[in-house]
């Protein structure tokens, strides 16, 4: 194993300084974060940029439907016990982001890159992973990215080419399962959750899947849920050693519980103690605006994104805990899916007797929706407004894709 | 189960359930609801025989796998086409209106057999129909426009025993100029969005054909704002 990473070709080094200087540019000129344009442009001068870059690090690749920026902000994190590590943040997730990441820390030995599931094939061919964790696999934008199962077998078929990679993967989710169930080297994880909507047939065959409590099997194949190397429990997870390690995470929620463990899993094969890698993924808490509490006008409204059905099932048993208000913010750009079919899989019905507000660019389609669940509410498309028309206190704000990232942007500059 | 509560079968939701339109058998029941009319969604699972004594099927759209599990599961427990000599009410979507007709044609080249409850055939075509798409009710009927979101590969010919749902102003459908199949009282639509949200009309008719009787249009603010954008966004 190297400690630093190796010399560049003269041409990717080329790349990687113009590349760079975009990033600056863009970011000076007030175009954008910088996140993309870097390695946009490094990559057209170098197609091969991505394996030049990661040639001599440790790799890990972080993919799923869900929890794929926050698993792998708590990874990054937990490998920072090792040395310097490269990591894409803000969610720029396709190979454009994983390049200017790189560029940026040229000399990192490690490098934890979140990648687009639609792209896993590419980076994973690309980065030589020595670990790649697939979290979870469920409906989501279904008119960009494709049915879960092609999803699935294009995940499957680069897995299977690996050959030096520890796959870390999520048990408890059938696709996931069935993906990673040929690969050289896996770790199999308990995370505890998983939709099950999209997995009564099995992946492979066909022939319906079987429950009994977490177990499931193929009633057709040999598929079934592998003894898990991790276990979740309530707040704490059991290690390969059979040790148990509370988690007392400061994100809420049971899928951060599911993403601690995976990335805790992840790091340990990396090399990270598991102790250790749970101490320092603990402190994560804000992952690029998610979670965190704004202040207007003596309101404080705490933002929260989710983006499919999966996602936004886990959200809502979130904030049901708390009886506050809610903000409910649509948007349906290219980049959130265009078809919002989706929202009658999202159980709404769970908001009856709630101060809801629909908000964002599609707040009508929301409203009916709302309308059907039979959850009393009003239309207010500017989220911002939404919450100052709701009584001082606390708000609960869920928004999917475009709509989180213009609000957060909005507050952010607000402040 | 009394005899007035009006049944509405959700077939195979674990199988045909991929774009939300399971929130068809939910407007159908509340609109019923709040006009006094008793109704409950029946959902019937993969590995459950199907009944043939509810009053109305809904039928959802699927992935391939999915869809290939489902014809073979209605084909061995056929109480859905039992249902339909006896006048029961069919919705089918994307998926359905491939596997009610009698075949379709996978990307593959494998022809599948179809349920032969209605009078067509389904192929591969060449690119994916994506995107809203505005169409006009065939034959005036329920009001118009139809609005929906498309996602389908498949393009499907109707033989002469089935009638077009209507005629494609913007969008695809089933070939670039209708939509959808009416067959006796089945009707099949690639449309989700769900497509009965979107067409408040189109669920009433349903249901005037399962109750036989009238039902007064219901004013929903939000459906008609929703509709009107929709509209104006696809053109």
């Amino acid at each position: 194993m190297n400690d630093s990473p190796a010399r560049l070709p003269l041409r990717t080094a080329a790349a990687v300084k113009l590349g760079n200087l975009s990033s600056t540019l863009s970011q000076k000129m007030g175009l954008g974060a910088g996140g993309m344009i870097g390695g946009r442009v490094a990559l057209k001068l170098d197609p091969q940029a991505l394996g030049h870059l990661t040639q001599g690090r440790r790799v890990a690749v972080v993919t799923g439907t869900n929890g794929k920026t926050t698993s792998t902000m708590m990874l990054a994190r937990a490998v920072g016990a090792l040395g310097e590590v490269a990591t894409n943040h803000s969610g720029a997730n396709m190979p454009d982001g994983h390049v200017t990441a790189l560029s940026k820390q040229p000399d990192a030995p490690y490098a934890v890159l979140e990648c687009d599931e639609a792209y896993f094939p590419a980076v994973s061919g690309a980065s030589n992973p020595a670990v790649a964790v697939v979290l979870n696999l469920s409906r989501d934008q279904l008119d960009r990215v494709g049915e879960v199962r092609t999803i699935e077998r294009s995940l499957r078929d680069a897995i299977s080419k690996l050959r030096n990679c520890t796959i870390i993967a999520n048990c408890d989710d059938v696709m996931v399962t069935s993906a990673a169930w040929n690969a050289a080297k896996v770790v199999w994880v308990a995370t505890g959750t998983g939709w099950h909507h999209d997995s009564a047939s099995c992946p492979r065959c066909g022939s319906p899947i079987s429950w009994q409590g977490e177990h499931w099997h193929c009633t057709g194949c040999d598929l079934a849920r592998p003894h898990p190397n991790w276990i979740t429990t309530d707040e704490a997870m059991i290690t390969p050693e059979h040790q148990k390690l509370e988690l007392r995470l400061t994100l809420p929620g049971k899928f951060n519980q599911a993403n601690a463990v995976m990335a805790a899993a992840a790091a340990y094969a990396m090399g990270v103690p598991a102790d250790e890698a749970v101490r320092r993924l603990r402190g994560v808490s804000n992952v690029s605006g998610r979670y965190r509490t704004i202040q207007r006008n003596g309101r404080s409204a705490r933002l929260l994104l989710s983006k499919n059905p999966a996602g936004w099932s886990e959200t809502l048993t979130v904030v049901k805990e708390a009886h506050h208000p809610a903000v409910l913010v649509i948007n349906a750009q290219e980049a959130d899916g265009r078809d919002l079919s989706w929202l009658w899989d999202v159980p709404f019905e769970r908001l009856q007797g709630r101060t809801v507000i629909a908000s964002g660019e599609r707040a009508t389609d929301l409203a009916v929706r709302l309308t059907y669940a039979e959850v009393q509410h009003t239309i207010v498309p500017d989220p911002l407004k939404a919450i100052d028309q709701l009584p001082q206190g606390a708000v609960e704000v869920i928004a999917n894709y475009t709509a989180f990232r213009d609000l957060n942007a909005r507050a952010a500059a607000d402040e | 189960m009394s005899e007035s509560t009006v049944q509405i079968a959700l077939v195979l939701p674990d199988l045909l359930g991929t774009y939300g339109d399971f929130g068809n058998a939910v407007v159908l029941e509340k609109r019923m609801t709040w006009r006094g009319i008793k109704a409950e969604i029946v959902p019937i699972n993969y590995g459950q025989p199907v009944p043939d004594s509810c009053d109305i099927y809904v039928v959802g759209g699927g992935e391939d796998t999915a869809q290939t599990l489902a014809v073979k599961h209605l084909r061995e427990h056929p109480g859905l086409q039992r249902a339909v000599t006896k006048n029961a009410v069919v919705l089918g979507v994307c998926a359905g209106i491939q596997i009610f007709g009698e075949s379709f044609t996978r990307a593959d080249n494998v022809t599948h057999p179809g349920m032969g409850l209605i009078d067509s055939t389904s192929h591969a075509g060449g690119s994916r129909a994506i995107g809203e798409v505005v169409a006009e009710p065939a034959d005036g009927l329920f009001a118009g426009p139809l609005t929906g979101f498309e996602n389908h590969q498949g393009r499907t010919v109707l033989g002469p025993a089935a009638r077009p749902l209507a005629h494609v102003k913007v969008g695809t459908g089933n070939d670039g100029s209708v939509e959808g199949a009416v067959q006796g009282r089945i009707v099949c639509t690639y449309l989700h969005g769900p497509v009965l949200p979107r067409n408040p009309a189109l669920a009433d008719m349903l249901i005037e054909w399962a109750t036989g009787t009238k039902v007064a249009p219901i004013d929903l603010p939000a459906v008609t704002a929703m509709r009107a954008e929709r509209v104006r966004a696809a053109s």
